[in-house]
């Protein structure tokens, strides 16, 4: 048994729900968006905003500069909207919720029985509101009136176009611009839902709030939206954990992400995503090509980014911080492990625009099977951002000889004191290092992934503490079979 | 029955025939003691019997308390209690030493049918052999083997024999590499772990080591077969006279 011996792992979230969905015909243009639109009785100021995005969109390229290699997407083979039949007219409660749906994320591991769980009866999940994504649409979302006693809002982003148009106008797109790029744009014109979340001035979220997204239904794109928005001295932990179900097609999910921190104000925003990664030929498997940037407002804000990736067949994504308030910092820990014949292009970009801003890089990229996997990432100073700080470290592990890691880091400093560090370490799981684990009676399973896991230690110090433990299984999970 | 009984053994590695027709029997309560020119086959023997990969059998056996051993993994051959000191033990970044010997010994527990120890417990007795060793308890935070120096790396590897005592160990060259004081005390380690149930198989160039690990057996290896046992006198007299006699 060597380091060579790769073979496929297993997804375990892979089962197909079978629930009557109301999808809209493959194909975009303007009706589309329309349509869209009027389904969620927008106002006319989004509907026009979504107009825009896709007339920026039609005259947009696709990006080709990532280290990833993919036939060209048939946007018109692709249905822009699908929604669960019975939830046409969106539940009110978990009550009304479709019982079919309920089981779906009850295998998935994700409880949605808010009395249980503040009766006590869910151990595993303590004070964890929970807003679920199924392909377009927000089927529930847990904890509201909890939340609400704080002041805190948490609601699915429909939802805050009517009921907080002012916070959604002033918000939406100002950190990720309508022609921000191809897949933004996209977003921008067709976003179906996403998550809203709110935390007024003082207040500190008194509970992890999280999503969870998944694909269900087939040739269907996943597009939504979340905006946070932390006002002044407010802090909020968010975590977003996302599945789809085995195909053969490969499914584009292209979702935006928009932090805003005022004043002060903390957000940690966790990801463990785990979209399905398709088969061990490449086959399938969901492209993952996703905006997300936060803006540092206010004067000592600050904006964590922690991300496990272990699913897509593709990812393409480049979680940033924009520090424009002074002394504000900007962290970005990322776990990114490919498999198979799995593609990662995945970084962050640090822009500092105010003085004294700091930020911190920290990434760990684990390569097996016949992926390749790159990290890429811009640290930038503007002359405005004296005394600027960044600190990057770039790990790469290889497992196997028939995978690549690859690291583009780019620097651009117009600042004169400025520091900038950037480490980086490519290491290989070594047979010997298996050899000396099994002689002690380990076998190679348990081996890779206790030397994975020491590897990325850094990254899960920063993760909520359950969560910590979901990624580490999970990582568990997506090198299962990896050494045979 | 023997507890390790090699016959007619011969192995390849990467398409080199590196043993040739080896045989060796070694029983329960006994100490053997191989020594041999470089390149003789030493670390291959002790590779071979310990499965690393890369080490292809061609013919002949290995039974291990009357088993057959020749396609057994690695790790079940650990966990039937064949244990191998290694020459260069390698490092394994970012998981420590404590994490590391806690899932051992998990393994190795559970194998032999035992409940497993609390963390309290483990700590407990890893603490306790440390200190013998003279080695910082301190170590077990960091990265198994990582920042070691010889001698530490050495003094771990006899640990870890006396945490798992397991029925055989192996000994690759752990001699090598140590000052005086340290081989007297990896030599204690080693003696403390000796007993009528267990056997012991070392490896070395060196005749000093044998005076601290005093074996019942010394065995020449030369060009992948054993040429010549004795008792301990046959160290001396390698000693004098160098292997070139052996081996014409």
């Amino acid at each position: 048994m060597a380091v060579k011996d790769l073979v496929p792992a297993e997804y375990a979230a892979g089962f197909v729900t079978d629930i009557e969905s109301d999808t809209l015909p493959p194909g975009l243009d303007e009706s589309v968006v329309r349509f869209i639109s009027t389904r969620k009785k927008e106002p006319d100021w989004l509907t026009e905003w979504r107009l825009q995005s896709f007339r920026y969109w039609e005259q947009m390229p696709a990006p080709r500069w990532a280290h990833v290699h993919f036939p060209e997407i048939d946007f018109s083979a692709i249905s822009f909207y699908s929604a669960p039949k019975s939830s046409a007219d969106g539940p009110r409660s978990l009550a009304e919720v479709d019982p079919e749906l309920l089981r779906t994320y009850e295998k998935l591991g994700i409880p949605l029985h808010e009395q249980e769980a503040l009766a006590g009866v869910v151990k595993e999940r303590p004070d964890v509101a929970v807003d679920v994504v199924f392909d377009s649409v927000s089927i529930a979302t847990t904890f509201k009136e909890k939340l609400a006693e704080a002041g805190v809002i948490f609601c699915p982003i429909s939802e805050a176009v009517h009921s907080h148009p002012e916070l959604v106008q002033k918000y939406l797109g100002s950190v990720v611009p309508q022609r921000d790029n191809f897949y933004a744009s996209l977003n921008s014109a067709v976003f179906s839902d996403g998550s809203f979340v709110y935390i007024p001035p003082g207040v500190r979220c008194p509970m992890e709030l999280s999503t969870y997204f998944r694909i269900n239904e087939q040739n269907t794109g996943q597009f939504e939206r979340t905006l946070i928005i932390a006002d002044k001295g407010s802090y909020v932990s968010y975590l977003e954990g996302c599945t789809a179900p085995m195909r053969d097609e490969n499914q584009l999910h292209a979702a935006v992400v928009e932090l805003v921190a005022l004043e002060d104000a903390e957000i940690k925003y966790s990801t463990v995503q785990n979209w399905y990664p398709g088969d061990k030929d490449g086959k399938g498997g969901i492209y993952n090509f996703v905006t997300k940037r936060g803006a540092c407002l206010g004067d000592r804000s600050k904006i964590s980014w922690t991300q496990v990736e272990t699913g897509s067949a593709i990812t393409w994504k480049y979680p940033s911080v924009v520090l424009r308030g002074a002394d504000s910092v900007g962290e970005f820990y990322s776990v990114a492990l490919t498999n198979n014949r799995q593609q990662a292009d995945t970084g962050t970009k640090m822009i500092h625009m105010g003085p004294n801003t700091r930020s911190t890089i920290i990434s760990k990229g684990i390569s097996a099977g016949h992926s390749q996997n790159s990290y890429r990432g811009l640290v930038r100073t503007s002359p405005g951002a004296r005394g600027a700080r960044n600190y990057t470290q770039c790990d790469s592990l290889l497992i196997g000889n028939s995978c690549g890691a690859h690291t583009f880091p780019y620097i651009e400093n117009r600042n004169i004191d400025a520091t900038i560090e950037h480490e980086a370490t490519t290491s290989k799981v070594s047979d010997e290092q298996l050899f000396l684990c099994q002689q002690r009676g380990i076998d190679t399973e348990k081996a890779v992934s206790m030397i994975v896991n020491g590897f990325c230690k850094d990254v899960f110090r920063e993760l909520p503490m359950e969560f910590a433990v979901e990624a580490g299984k999970l990582l568990e999970v997506s090198l299962e079979g990896a050494v045979g | 029955m023997s507890m390790l009984d090699i016959r007619d053994l011969e192995v390849d590695v990467a398409g080199q025939r590196i043993l040739k027709g080896l045989n060796l029997t070694i029983e329960a309560g006994s100490v053997h003691a191989i020594m041999g020119p470089n390149g003789s086959g030493k670390s291959t023997l002790a590779n071979v019997v310990a499965g690393k990969p890369g080490y292809e059998i061609v013919s002949g056996e290995i039974l291990f308390d009357g088993d057959l051993l020749n396609d057994t993994e690695p790790e079940i051959r650990a966990q039937q209690g064949l244990f191998l000191a290694f020459q260069y033990p390698v490092e394994i970044p970012g998981v420590s030493n404590m994490e590391f010997l806690k899932a051992a010994m998990d393994h190795i527990r559970s194998a032999r049918g035992e409940s497993q120890q609390s963390a309290i417990e483990f700590m407990k007795s890893v603490r306790a052999i440390a200190t013998e060793l003279k080695l910082n308890p301190e170590f077990l935070k960091r990265g198994v083997n990582e920042g070691f120096s010889g001698g530490e790396k050495k003094r771990n590897e006899i640990l870890q024999l006396l945490l798992m005592q397991p029925r055989l160990a192996v000994l690759d060259e752990t001699d090598s590499g140590l000052d005086i004081d340290a081989l007297q005390v990896v030599a204690e380690g080693v003696n403390r772990y000796r007993s009528e149930t267990n056997a012991v198989l070392m490896i070395t160039h060196y005749q000093r080591l044998l005076n601290h690990i005093v074996p019942d057996v010394v065995h020449v290896l030369a060009d992948g077969a054993i040429v010549r046992s004795g008792d301990r006198e046959l160290a001396h007299e390698l000693e004098e006279r160098g292997y070139a006699w052996l081996t014409q």
